[in-house]
């Protein structure tokens, strides 16, 4: 496949950045999107354009990726106005080429949101994320021996659903793709995820109220409930733990 | 409580709350409005009681409280979503991940905003602030005449424009408020797809009748 690539290059955060355009071609339609960007930057590489730019070692795109199976969630890129591309429940890593065409443009942009900034490229600081998470706080355990497996009865249906919140890899497409850049979908996984097991259940209260206040205080926009993020979710975590979300939040506030 | 209020899960709960008062108004004023099929007698009644009874009397302050809280929220809400992305995409594909009318709702609520100016003139302040309406059937069924062809597009744009904002609406309310799962998604969303459709048809259908029984 020959293709025509639109990518975001940007030095660092505070300069600004503008669209290069590449032209790259045999491109097999059997390999991954992230492929295609290595055979890219190997190319810009051995052509040198830029001497000083490749002693800097920033001739190539930059571009976060990590486990390349879609389970890190490092990979984020905007493809063509999609998060991780025009593939459902795929991160770009999964993506494979076939799903494009020959001839076709490709613009690659990273993912944008305020609290998400431009590191370099295409790569954007996910620290946001981790930030609310710390605000979750911590999960109380018994010490002592090692509990028996099982020990503690969890309906299954309950169980499947805390399975699928816990499935989020936190890779930040809900927001990418969220025409208010809200990251309720990723909080509502991760309050979901502790609220539904007993586990969860000795700090749920406070749980809720600090993580939406610290996703707030980010600078994160407000749900409106288009529904975008779990289309775009690579691993589909549904809207629905957005409402039990939304229920934990109201319910901790009336009993705080 | 400030501290709730200011949260954006807050902020959407006063949309949400808002939203649903005005989504039961509407139903009630479509009541009465096609109470004009039946004829002056009976919609001159109607509109007596509910200008009279000491129930709408209240309702009237807080259906505008009703109004402006919701546009005030709506436009904070949309101010903090705007500073969310000070950078914006140069390629964004939508359309494959959400519907028109929900990524459109202010849009929708400013054209609804203007359609219901319009409206206030043509109604609420010739009953309210003249003394020249002797018959409010008269009043309604007098703009909707060939004449003023005009007003019944203005009308039935309106009404269009209105059910847009409430399919979206209709189940957006329930999920803020926390009242949705797996099963209740499809749920929510089918009667509000009926209630707006009522909306929009039932608002649309009498500047049309009136038309139509004209013409024929
Ligand atoms: S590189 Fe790990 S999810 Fe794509």
């Amino acid at each position: 496949m020959n293709l025509t690539l639109k990518i975001w290059r940007q030095k660092d955060s505070k300069t600004k950045g503008n669209f290069e355009t590449y032209q790259i071609n045999d491109i097999s339609p059997d390999c991954s999107f992230l492929e295609m960007l290595d055979q890219l930057n190997e190319k810009l590489i051995s052509e040198q354009k830029d001497p000083v730019a490749f002693s800097r070692g920033d001739c190539g795109v930059s571009f976060d990726h990590d486990c390349r199976e879609g389970i890190c969630g490092m990979c984020g890129m905007f493809i063509n106005g999609r998060a991780h591309g025009p593939d459902l429940g795929v991160t770009t890593c999964q993506l494979h080429m076939r799903k494009f065409k020959d001839g076709d443009t490709i613009v690659v942009e990273p993912w944008r949101a305020k609290p998400f900034p431009i590191i370099k490229d295409l790569v954007v600081d996910r620290t946001a994320f981790d930030k609310i998470i710390q605000a979750g706080g911590y999960v109380s355990v018994n010490t002592g021996g090692v509990p028996d497996a099982n020990a503690i009865p969890v309906p299954k249906n309950r169980a499947d659903e805390a399975m699928d919140a816990a499935a989020c890899i936190g890779c930040g497409a809900c927001v990418a793709t969220c025409k208010n850049a809200s990251a309720m979908l990723f909080v509502a996984a991760k309050v979901s995820q502790l609220a539904l097991l007993p586990q969860g259940a000795v700090e749920a209260k406070e749980r809720a109220i600090k993580m939406v206040r610290k996703m707030d205080e980010l600078g994160f926009g407000n749900c409106t409930n288009t529904g975008a993020c779990e289309v775009e979710c690579p691993k589909e975590v549904s809207i629905s733990h957005i409402a039990r979300l939304n229920r934990e939040f109201f319910l901790s506030v009336l009993s705080s | 409580m400030s501290n709730f209020l200011n949260s954006s899960i807050g902020k959407k709960l006063i949309m949400s709350i808002s939203g649903l008062f005005l989504i039961a108004f509407l139903l009630v004023h479509l009541t009465i409005n096609l109470l004009t099929l039946a004829g002056p007698e009976t919609f001159n009644a109607a509109a007596h009681f509910m200008g009279t009874n000491i129930v709408m009397k209240i309702m009237e302050p807080m259906l505008a409280l009703g109004f402006l809280v919701h546009i005030v929220y709506s436009l904070i809400l949309y101010a903090q979503n705007l500073a969310a992305r000070p950078v914006r995409y140069k390629v964004i594909n939508q359309a494959e991940t959400s519907s028109w009318a929900s990524r459109n709702m202010v849009f929708l609520g400013i054209v609804i905003l203007a359609f219901l100016g319009i409206h206030l003139v043509n109604y609420f302040y010739k009953i309210k602030f003249t003394n020249d309406v002797t018959s409010e059937y008269h009043l309604v069924v007098g703009l909707f005449t060939t004449e003023y062809w005009y007003y019944i597009a203005i009308y039935v744009i309106g009404a269009i424009f209105l059910g847009l904002h409430l399919y979206h609406a209709f189940q957006s309310a329930f999920q803020t408020l926390g009242l949705n799962n797996s099963k209740w998604r499809a749920r929510w969303n089918a009667i509000g797809l009926i209630y707006s459709l009522v909306i929009a048809l039932g608002f649309s259908f009498i500047p049309l009748y009136f038309l139509i029984s004209e013409l024929v």
